[in-house]
């Protein structure tokens, strides 16, 4: 064994019951910095699969970012005008089949037409402010999770009545409409149709949930009042991560403002990354922490074995063999207390899965976790350099002892 | 040319009121000498040891290793020319308790790194054979007797073959019979392997019975005899 791991390795065994703390300190730590960011990430990429399954990657509508401007505007730079009635457009987007066509050519991913309409829905003395999607459910499995989120029935329900429309489960909850009820919708157009509840969605957006519906694109374009009528294409694609950079090229190629699921949720998003700061902190601080652990057992040893370390340097051992010997040492320590740690974390993982919660505001009953070598590497990686910048300055003491001052001491 | 050499070497301890440790000393060792330093307590016998060790820098003067001047090494010099040139036995055993004898005398050759892994076992088991300690091997220091344990120092400072050894009080705190065993060791190894060995020691009755006596007083060599020792005796 190489002589400087020999000796840390014969001072730590030595030492049992201290190194034994100092190693449960790094344990410790690491153990919680794995259990934390274990549930850390996985509450927020459940959050995120849950955004990402639920809406669309990219929501193309007829808006756009800026009223076009004046044609006096585009005529002279220099003119200004102000107080004018934005021109009146007719809604929806302009060619919508040549328009898809045109995105499909280069799209990876699916593209669906759909008309969106805000409607109320009256039944049974209630009356709920409700978004009406109206849709071609054989399209709408390329471009959502819908068709999976169908309970009680499957999204080609909405063939089966001349009106027919599918509910949030939460809404159909709250107006206590079952399958077969016929309810009412109503624009503020004036617009209002009979619908026949044909089957319940449930995506566990509670927003989504509580507030929307589904009918056929036909259905929509007669609640909207306008034959034809497409007011949205909703895209989906194969990696939902590459959507704000697709939504950019969409925008630009349509015109159409373009909005993808992160841009959608930018300020729920940016959340998180306060909520990762703090994480890391905490993470931090516990590592942080348990470097005391390990740089008093690294001071103690080099305290005890100062007679031996005067011995060694006597002998001939250079300043760096010396320091090596402890800051070796210290790197056992964070060693030991990371693998520990890694099977402590692992644990609590494991432990904390199986914990129940009810929660009304979610899906699951158990806790969400997400299970990654990358915690376990970045926590090791932070033990073992808290332990070598823990170790480092008590071994660098004792590196420079003079031999002759503990000698003659002894003596 | 000498083995080592000390050429008006002072050193002082700084202070409030700084202490001369050595004054002006210059002395001269050769190759196969038996050197006794003697002299009262605080006299300067052990600071000039680790003087010419190396283990301290002068004040002023220069210390020189086989006509080298090692008032210009760094640390680390330093350092390898004692693992390389030198060896040290102090009065204490000073052995590292959680090792072995065995690992106790192959540090230094695991440290210079000259030897192959096993002929540092070899060498280490020889020369533990040879000073009376062949079945001690696997014990650790508590287990032996305190002369067992200095005769282990004195094949730890042979172990890299050095060519000066340098003994600190080496029988300062062993009983008569063990004094004796280590005094004996270390006429051999002036005798038998040719090395020099410079000791320093209370017992007068030692000093004269080794090759050469230099006499401290205050810091300042004050007597430097040969005498004539029939080895055999």
């Amino acid at each position: 064994m190489n002589l400087i791991l020999d000796i840390a390795w014969t001072h730590v065994r030595s030492r049992v019951r201290q190194t034994g703390f100092a190693v449960a300190g790094v344990a410790t730590g690491v153990g919680f910095s794995i259990m934390m960011a274990s549930l850390m990430h996985g509450s927020q990429n459940d959050f995120t699969e849950r955004l990402i399954n639920t809406l669309p990657h990219i929501t193309v509508t007829d808006e756009r970012r800026k009223p076009p401007p004046q044609p006096a505007e585009q005529l002279f730079a220099s003119a200004e005008i102000h107080g004018l009635t934005p021109e009146a457009r007719r809604p929806g987007i302009k060619n919508p089949l040549a328009t898809m066509a045109a995105l499909e050519s280069w799209l990876p991913g699916g593209i669906a037409p759909s008309v969106k309409v805000q409607a109320i829905i009256r039944y049974a003395n209630h009356d709920v402010s409700t978004t009406v999607t109206g849709i071609d459910p054989r399209r709408e499995s390329s471009v959502s999770e819908l068709p999976k989120q169908m309970r009680g029935a499957t999204l080609n329900a909405l063939y089966r009545a001349t009106n027919a429309i599918v509910l949030g489960d939460r809404l159909s909850e709250k107006i206590g409409a079952r399958i077969g009820a016929n309810i009412t919708l109503q624009t503020s157009q004036g617009a209002r149709i009979t619908a026949q509840v044909v089957g319940f969605f449930h995506t566990g957006v509670r927003q989504q949930d509580e507030s929307s519906a589904y009918v056929l694109t036909k259905t929509g374009q007669i609640l909207a009042q306008q034959t034809g009528l497409i007011n949205e294409l909703r895209i989906r694609l194969p990696n939902a991560l590459k959507s704000r950079e697709v939504a950019t090229r969409v925008e630009r190629d349509t015109g159409y403002k373009s909005v993808s699921w992160d841009e959608a949720y930018e300020d729920l998003l940016s959340t998180f990354i306060i909520r990762n700061i703090i994480m890391y902190a905490v993470v931090g601080a516990i590592l942080l922490v348990a470097s005391f652990g390990t740089y008093n057992i690294i001071s103690t040893i080099t305290h005890e074995k100062a007679r031996d370390i005067a011995i060694m340097k006597s002998l001939g051992f250079s300043e760096f063999t010396v320091r090596s010997i402890f800051v070796v040492e210290a790197l056992i320590i964070g060693f030991a207390g990371a693998l520990v740690g890694f099977v402590l974390g692992y644990l609590l993982c494991r432990a904390l899965g199986t914990v129940r919660i009810t929660n009304p505001f979610l899906d699951s009953d158990r806790l969400p976790l997400t299970y990654t070598y990358v915690h376990y590497a970045l926590a090791g990686l932070v033990a073992l350099v808290s332990s070598i910048a823990a170790g480092y300055q008590p071994a660098r003491k004792a590196a420079r002892v003079h031999p002759v001052e503990i000698i003659r001491g002894a003596t | 040319m000498p083995l080592i050499e000390a050429r008006k070497v002072t050193r002082i301890l700084p202070g409030i009121v700084p202490t001369t440790l050595v004054q002006g000393v210059d002395l001269t060792v050769g190759e196969n000498e038996f050197v006794a330093i003697t002299g009262p307590s605080g006299s300067g016998k052990s600071s000039l040891l680790y003087l010419l060790g190396l283990l301290d820098l002068p004040t002023t003067g220069e210390v020189l290793i086989r006509g080298r001047d090692t008032s210009h090494m760094d640390e680390e010099e330093r350092a390898f020319t004692r693992l390389s040139m030198l060896g040290f036995v102090f009065q204490f055993h000073f052995l590292l308790p959680e090792f072995t004898i065995l690992d106790n005398v192959t540090l230094p050759m695991r440290a210079l790194g000259r030897y192959p892994a096993g002929a540092m076992k070899t060498r280490a088991s020889e020369l533990l054979d040879v000073l009376g300690l062949g079945d001690h091997m696997n014990k650790r220091p508590d287990q032996l007797s305190g002369g067992q344990r200095q005769r282990v120092a004195v094949a730890r400072a042979l172990a890299n073959e050095p060519a000066i050894i340098l003994a600190d009080e080496p029988t300062g705190s062993l009983d008569s019979k063990a004094s004796e065993q280590v005094f004996a060791v270390l006429r051999d190894i002036v005798d038998k392997q040719g090395k020099t060995v410079v000791a320093v020691t209370h017992d007068l009755g030692l000093a004269e019975r080794m090759d050469r006596h230099v006499e401290l007083l205050d810091g300042r060599i004050v007597g430097d005899e040969q005498h004539q020792i029939n080895a055999m005796t």
